[in-house]
């Protein structure tokens, strides 16, 4: 098991696969200085979804400012890009 | 790390299911406030909830943007007014109402609840000047909620005051007439209320509570309703296991929130009401639980044990995700807020007295039920008087919020819009207990009450 920063997220993104979500999710991300630890791909009922766990210790902007740019991202793929931080996956499925 | 399923099952019960903590609520004591001068007491009480609860509503908003949860309302509930006011000299509690209008107006929250008085045993001279001054208090301002309990196991039902609460209810109606009678949602009367109820209209921080406090309320029916297609044909024992189960997940959720909420604004944790909240989106209601437990409508026989089943669930669920659980804590069945609960009425699957038969295993009690305008004072209160007993007598909560909308019959909606829903004009048994209500006095506390 990897070891979390006290300071990790997980963004799922969820909608119609294609070209580039990857490569403009973590262009993103890379831009803000936030590291991807891990990615995962799958297709659940013919969606499209992808968990990346990402770390935020050196982020250069704040996590509202990180929604709103995977948010608008999201739009204008239309997909679905959400960030939340890891804490409630903690909470949520493990004792 | 967490695997995949979770990760989705997570994200679906946010995206897909509604979950969202319904409430974020600061407590605050008002005892400090209380002077001989009306008017300083009223600028003490507004000087000290804007003070308190400055960055409530900044921080519910960031642990929301973190963790991407939704958190619907921020509120705040304050000490029973009536017992602030006792020592002031004027004998109009308006002006109070006012002063907690415009802090709610301040801060920005939602709702404040706390223009209340405890009376289940008897009213002091303040209790009865908060009385009546809650019909003009409710028409007149926005934010404010009004509690008051009438009836507790361990000393009974105040029927004097049962009886002027149908007055009290009928007024209120009467003064926001032209709002449907708006301000009697924002009214409700209880047996054995819960000093920490986060739940609107109906939080008021007891005289028991410390100086400052938040309570979180979760909700959820979406997240168990889905859960409950998991378990589809398989037997009871399973489905309350199943429901435990997501219940305890829900609950973890309220106690990160609470406890982030309590860290960041430097306020005790008090506890986490884990009630099913309903909310009139499709897909957020009571009444479809009760259904796809194999009802083909709510209100159907065995719509109660059903509910009672749901209730305990809910609750047992919740206790092993967090040590301070209270408030009401269960499943709520306000009829004008559940979609469900809507359809059953209008297709006359739903009657007041089944309504009534499931306040008993429930969480609440008689809520946001709209009955005809011209249902008389006496018959308002006997319906108090039946669900205080109902409270009173099992050792549990239960609450009347009615609304008797003037103009409006049986068969006629009303709608109130956003949380509170459109509620459908329920009949009411015409048989009279006049005769019962002006009686007066006080029932007294049921032989179990001697437990000391």
């Amino acid at each position: 098991m990897q070891e979390r920063s006290k300071n990790s997220a997980v963004i799922t993104v969820v909608g119609k696969d294609r070209v580039g979500i990857i490569a403009h999710v973590s262009r993103l991300l890379a831009d803000s200085q936030i590291n991807i630890n891990d990615i995962s791909q799958t297709i659940m009922d013919d969606v499209f979804t992808m968990i990346m766990m990402v770390d935020l210790e050196h982020m250069t902007i704040d996590i509202k400012t990180l929604a709103d740019h995977l948010e608008a991202l999201g739009h204008q793929m239309g997909l679905s890009i959400r960030v939340q931080h890891s804490d409630i996956f903690d909470a949520m499925h493990r004792i | 790390m967490f695997n995949d399923q979770e990760i989705l099952e997570t994200w679906r019960m946010f995206q897909e299911q509604h979950l969202d903590v319904r409430t974020i609520t600061m407590g605050i004591s008002l005892f400090d406030c209380a002077t001989a001068d009306s008017e300083k007491t009223c600028q003490r009480v507004y000087d000290k909830i804007c003070r308190k609860a400055e960055h409530l509503v900044s921080v519910g908003s960031d642990i929301s943007l973190e963790y991407g949860i939704p958190i619907i309302n921020k509120r705040i509930s304050v000490t029973p007014i009536s017992l602030i006011a006792a020592s002031g000299d004027t004998s109009d509690y308006l002006c109070y109402a006012k002063a907690l209008n415009r802090a709610a107006e301040t801060v920005g929250v939602n709702f404040i609840g706390g223009f209340s008085a405890l009376v289940h045993k008897g009213c002091t001279e303040s209790d009865r000047r908060l009385l009546e001054a809650i019909p003009e208090a409710l028409a007149t301002t926005d934010m404010v909620c009004s509690s008051v309990n009438l009836a507790t196991s361990r000393s009974g039902i105040n029927m004097d005051a049962v009886r002027d609460m149908g007055h009290i209810i009928k007024e209120t109606a009467r003064l926001t007439a032209d709002r449907d009678a708006f301000g009697c949602c924002k009214l409700v009367v209880f047996a054995n209320a819960p000093e920490d109820n986060p739940f609107m209209a109906g939080a008021f921080t007891g005289p028991g509570e410390p100086e400052c406090v938040i309570n979180v309320g979760v909700s959820g029916p979406g997240v168990v309703r889905t859960a409950m297609e998991s378990v589809k044909g398989a037997d009871l024992g399973t489905v309350a296991e199943t429901i435990k189960r997501t219940a305890f997940k829900i609950t973890r959720v309220g106690q990160l929130v609470a406890r982030e909420a309590s860290r960041r604004l430097n306020v005790p944790f008090g506890i986490i009401d884990l009630s099913l909240a309903p909310t009139p989106v499709i897909g957020d209601s009571i009444a479809r639980i009760l259904e796809s437990f194999g009802l083909e409508t709510c209100g159907a026989w065995g719509s109660t044990a059903a509910l009672a089943m749901l209730n305990d669930a809910v609750k047992k669920g919740g206790t092993m995700a967090s040590s301070y659980v209270g408030g009401l804590s269960g499943a709520f069945i306000p009829v004008s807020e559940d979609e469900g609960m809507i359809a059953a009425v209008e297709g006359g699957h739903l009657s007041l007295e089944k309504l009534e038969a499931m306040t008993s295993v429930c969480s609440v009690g008689i809520d946001m039920v709209a009955v005809p305008g011209d249902v008389p004072a006496s018959t308002i209160s006997a319906l108090i008087a039946d669900e205080m007993a109902i409270g009173t007598f099992n050792n549990k909560t239960t609450a009347v919020r009615i609304i008797p909308v003037p103009g409006k019959t049986v068969g006629d909606t009303v709608h109130y819009g956003g949380l509170l829903g459109s509620a459908p004009v329920m009949a009411v048994n015409p048989q009279s207990s006049e005769a019962f209500i002006s009686r007066g006095g006080r029932i007294p506390a049921p032989i179990h009450s001697m437990r000391n």
